[in-house]
């Protein structure tokens, strides 16, 4: 099978495991699993108390997502420029 | 995955931080060698650190009903070996623990050990493992990445166990609660993560042979 063919499938299955938990019946907001673990901590050792915190923080969820947005960018710059630039090269070599 | 900043107690924050320091300091050594030695193989290093902060930036859904991330370090450590991964997962974190209060500067060290050290060993050890008992290349990565995103979040379960024992059942019992949330949720998003990790090294099977075979990925004498 061609590389081409099989990432296709690949990439298929990556969007039907990401597709599957928002279309099935499943009881959950959705929300991050930290948050989760912040409430167990919270029910093992209900006296504690953070003793630091953040240093800043994205002061609405709108500034957040820009942020997670510029990093996801960043990474796929890189490596897209890095796939192109062999791809590039390789066409150059046939 | 990331133990929020304060979420540890201060021995912990410090006993992680000085056990993960030194491997930072010894990865980043080993970068440094490796770009100095094999100059051409630089870029797809860089793309390897490039590809653990896109993955680690996307917080997916899970059949538990909550969202996680994969951390993106498989890849590095299956063509690099796993000592060029601490110091990159180290700059993930840092960015997002300075950047988007996700993480933090106290629990670096924590998940530092969990993300950086002990995801791309366990890649490593296992895509080793695998090939030299004649699996496949596409099936050692698939398995090295996705069992290195599963150790990370084990990892990070038991680190929070240790630090939040249960009143009634202890450590035991309180790493049961953190595996729940971590592994559990982690589980179809590791699979996500060996998947495209595959993606990315049969694009370098096709694209990049010269630098695979230099790394060893590829035998010298196979054909492209």
């Amino acid at each position: 099978m061609s590389i081409l063919k099989s990432n296709k499938i690949l990439l298929a299955l990556v969007a039907a495991l990401m597709i599957a938990p928002l279309a099935l019946p499943i009881a959950g907001e959705f929300g991050g699993s930290d948050d989760q673990a912040e409430g167990v901590i919270q029910e093992v050792a209900p006296g504690y108390e953070p003793w630091f915190s953040s240093i800043w923080e994205p002061p609405s969820g709108e500034i957040e997502s820009l942020l997670f947005a510029l990093q996801a960018a960043l990474g796929a710059g890189v490596l897209c420029y890095y796939i192109g630039l062999r791809h590039g090269m390789s066409k150059r070599k046939d | 995955m990331h133990i929020m900043e304060g979420f540890l107690p201060a021995t912990h924050a410090i006993a992680w931080t000085v056990a993960s320091a030194p491997v930072v300091a010894y990865s980043a050594w080993r970068v440094k060698k490796v770009v100095e030695d094999n100059p051409s193989t630089k870029l797809l290093l860089a793309s390897s650190g490039a590809f653990a902060f896109v993955l680690s930036a996307l917080k997916m859904p899970s059949v538990t009903g909550s969202c996680s991330h994969p951390t993106g370090t498989g890849l590095g450590a299956v063509l690099f070996g796993p000592w060029v991964m601490p110091v990159m997962g180290a700059i993930v974190l840092l960015f997002q623990a300075l950047l988007l209060a996700h993480g933090g500067i106290t629990t670096l060290g924590a998940n530092v050990f969990s993300m950086a050290i002990v995801g791309p060993f366990v890649s490593y050890g296992l895509y080793r493992l695998i090939r030299t008992s004649g699996g496949s290349l596409q099936l050692a990565v698939f398995l090295a990445a996705a069992f290195g995103d599963m150790a990370t979040y084990c990892t990070t379960s038991l680190q929070l166990a240790l630090a939040f024992p249960d009143p009634v059942g202890g450590v035991v019992g309180s790493a049961a609660k953190f595996l729940g949330i971590f592994a559990l949720t982690q589980v179809p998003l590791a699979i996500a993560e060996g998947l495209l990790t595959v993606v990315v090294m049969n694009i370098l099977t096709k694209y990049s042979a010269g630098e695979l075979k230099s790394l060893n990925v590829l035998s010298r004498s196979a054909q492209a």
